[in-house]
Order: structure tokens, then sequence, then C-alpha cells
């Protein structure tokens, strides 16, 4: 250990603040570049899924008739 | 033949290849930037001259390092993307320069914070410093480019020239600290010499860069991977893949 004690390592004698800044941009940053990333594969993947549901409804007259029928059943206030 | 080959071959190779290398990358990125960390913050000694602000260095080498390699690995990326029009090029140059920008931004701002206690100046224009900030914008321009084109083929032609048009600026920064007599310092790390630091500071840091080195690994491989989903969504096995991990 480079320090005697905790409030020591937290201060860094005087340079703590600097220090700290860096270290916490640096996972801010990273962190969120990661989950961001996971985040945009989910959504990509989940993109593709739709799509595919899409093609598949527009393709099959069973669905696509469903699909109708949900639609003339929702009601519209003409208050 | 071998056109076709690149073309319909490699994007569902790689990404079978990278859905089996991330877990490592990631273990293995997370284990030793970790490691050098804890070193770096903790046990490893105090500078004589700068005093504890140096333990900045433990993560602001390994970005600037990095900055400046994935740049090297996107003109790389770049020339194969407009000699042979390899898809899987071009998308390793779209899905990185964003990781890059970050890296760059990381460097120069714990490079400021460091330099605070250091040089008593947040910023100064020295070589260094701005042909990093140069290294910036051409990440934000390669982005921006790729961005404003909606055709994919002009958009890779396009962004392949700005990246390698910008490379002349990677030897600037390289060269830099030696070129001009700067406040920068010269590199901590070269090929031919060993580090002019003890063991206990140089150690930790080589474990920090080749941590970040792995994570950036791991980092590309994900953000092709979602390009590759969203270039190939009409290819059988795209649908298959997407299709199979709902059910």
């Amino acid at each position: 250990m480079a320090f005697d004690s905790f409030s020591a390592f937290m201060v860094m004698e005087g340079h703590g603040p600097y220090v700290w800044a860096c270290y916490a941009a640096f996972f801010l940053l990273m962190i969120g570049l990661m989950v961001w990333s996971l985040r945009r594969r989910k959504a990509a993947i989940e993109a593709c899924r739709r799509g595919y549901e899409f093609r598949a409804g527009r393709q099959d007259p069973r669905a696509a008739s469903a699909s109708a029928a949900s639609f003339t059943r929702v009601k519209v206030s003409q208050d | 033949m071998w056109q076709f080959f690149h073309k319909l071959g490699s994007p569902k190779w790689f990404f079978g290849i990278a859905a089996r290398l991330m877990p490592w990358l990631l273990a293995g990125g997370i284990l030793l930037l970790m490691a050098g960390i804890v070193w770096g913050l903790a046990f490893a000694p105090k500078d004589y001259l700068q005093g504890n602000s140096y333990r900045i260095i433990f993560i602001h080498v390994p970005t600037a390092f990095l900055a400046q390699s994935v740049y090297v690995m996107m003109a790389v990326a770049a020339v194969v993307t407009l000699v042979w029009r390899m898809k899987l090029a071009d998308v390793f140059v779209k899905s990185v320069a964003p990781v890059g920008l970050v890296l760059t931004f990381l460097a120069l701002f714990t490079g400021a914070v460091w330099g605070k206690p250091t040089w008593g100046t947040w910023w100064v224009w020295d070589a260094r410093l701005t042909s990093m900030l140069i290294l910036l914008f051409l990440y934000g321009g390669v982005i921006a480019l790729d961005r404003a084109i909606n055709d994919e083929k002009s958009a890779a032609r396009a962004v392949s020239v700005l990246v390698l048009v910008g490379v002349v600026n990677i030897p600037i920064i390289q060269y830099s600290v030696e070129w001009w007599n700067t406040l920068h310092q010269p590199s901590t790390f070269k090929l031919t010499e060993k580090p002019s630091m003890p063991a206990e500071m140089w150690v930790p840091l080589l474990l920090s860069v080749l941590g970040l080195y792995l994570l950036f690994g791991w980092l590309a491989c994900l953000r092709m991977q979602t390009e590759i989903l969203l270039r190939e969504q009409r290819t059988r096995w795209v649908k298959d893949y997407v299709l199979a991990g709902r059910g």
C-alpha cells in the first residue's frame, strides 16, 4: 500500500480531486458506452423481429384479417 | 468468385466468431483493467516529482494509446474497403468510430485534469494536445460523414477516403513530443528501449493498456454484430438467429 489510511488514499496529498475526477469520467463514459452498445444490439434484434412479423403478417391472409378485425374493434369517441 | 465470397461469406462467419470471443474479451478486459487500476491507484509508489497526480497515467496512457491505435486500425480497414470492397471492413470503421471518439475525449479530459496540478494549466496549444484535438475532430467527422450519406456504398467510400486523409495526423501525434520541445512529457513506452519508470509503475500501466485493448475488442465485436444484423436482415441466417433467440 502506498497510503497509510483510507482518508489519505482519498485525499492523495491534495491531488485527490484531480485523480478521482479522471477516474469518475473514465468509468462513467466507458460503462455508458458499453450499456449503450448492448442496448443498440438488443434494439436491432427487436427491429429485425418486428420486420419479419410484419412481412409474415402481410403474406398470411388469416393474420391479415385478424389484425383488420382488431382494428375495427377500436372505439372512437365522437363526443 | 472472391468478390462473391467476401460479400456473402464474411459477415455470417464473423458474427459466429465474435459471439464466441466476446465473453473472453469482456472477462479478460475487465480483469486486467481493474488489476492495473487498483495496483496503480493504491499500491504503486508515488512519483518523486509529480506526487500522486501521476496516478492519472493509468487511464490517460491507455485511452490515448487506444485512441491512436483504433484510428490506425480504421485506416487499414479503409484501405481494405477501397481496394477489395470488403463489407466487413466498412462495418468495422462504422462501428468503432464512436468508441474512438469517446477514447480520444477521455485522453484529452484526463490530460487536461492532469495538467492542472502538474503544469498549472488545463490547456495549452502544445503540439501533442492540438494534434489530439484534431484526432477528436477526425472521429467526429467520420461519424458525421457516415450519417450524412444514405447510400451504404457511397458512404463507405467517402468515409474511407476521409479516414485515409486523416491518418497523416497519427505520426504527428506520435512524434510531436520529439519534434517540438513542448510541455507534454515524452512517451512512457517505446518499442526500442526499456521504460524509464520502475517496474512497480510500468507493469500496472501495461496491464491497464492490455485490459482496455481487450475491452475495445469486446465493444468492437458487439457493435459490429449490431451493424451486421441491421445490414443483413434480409438474409436467411439473420432471420433464423433473430427468431431462434425469441423462441
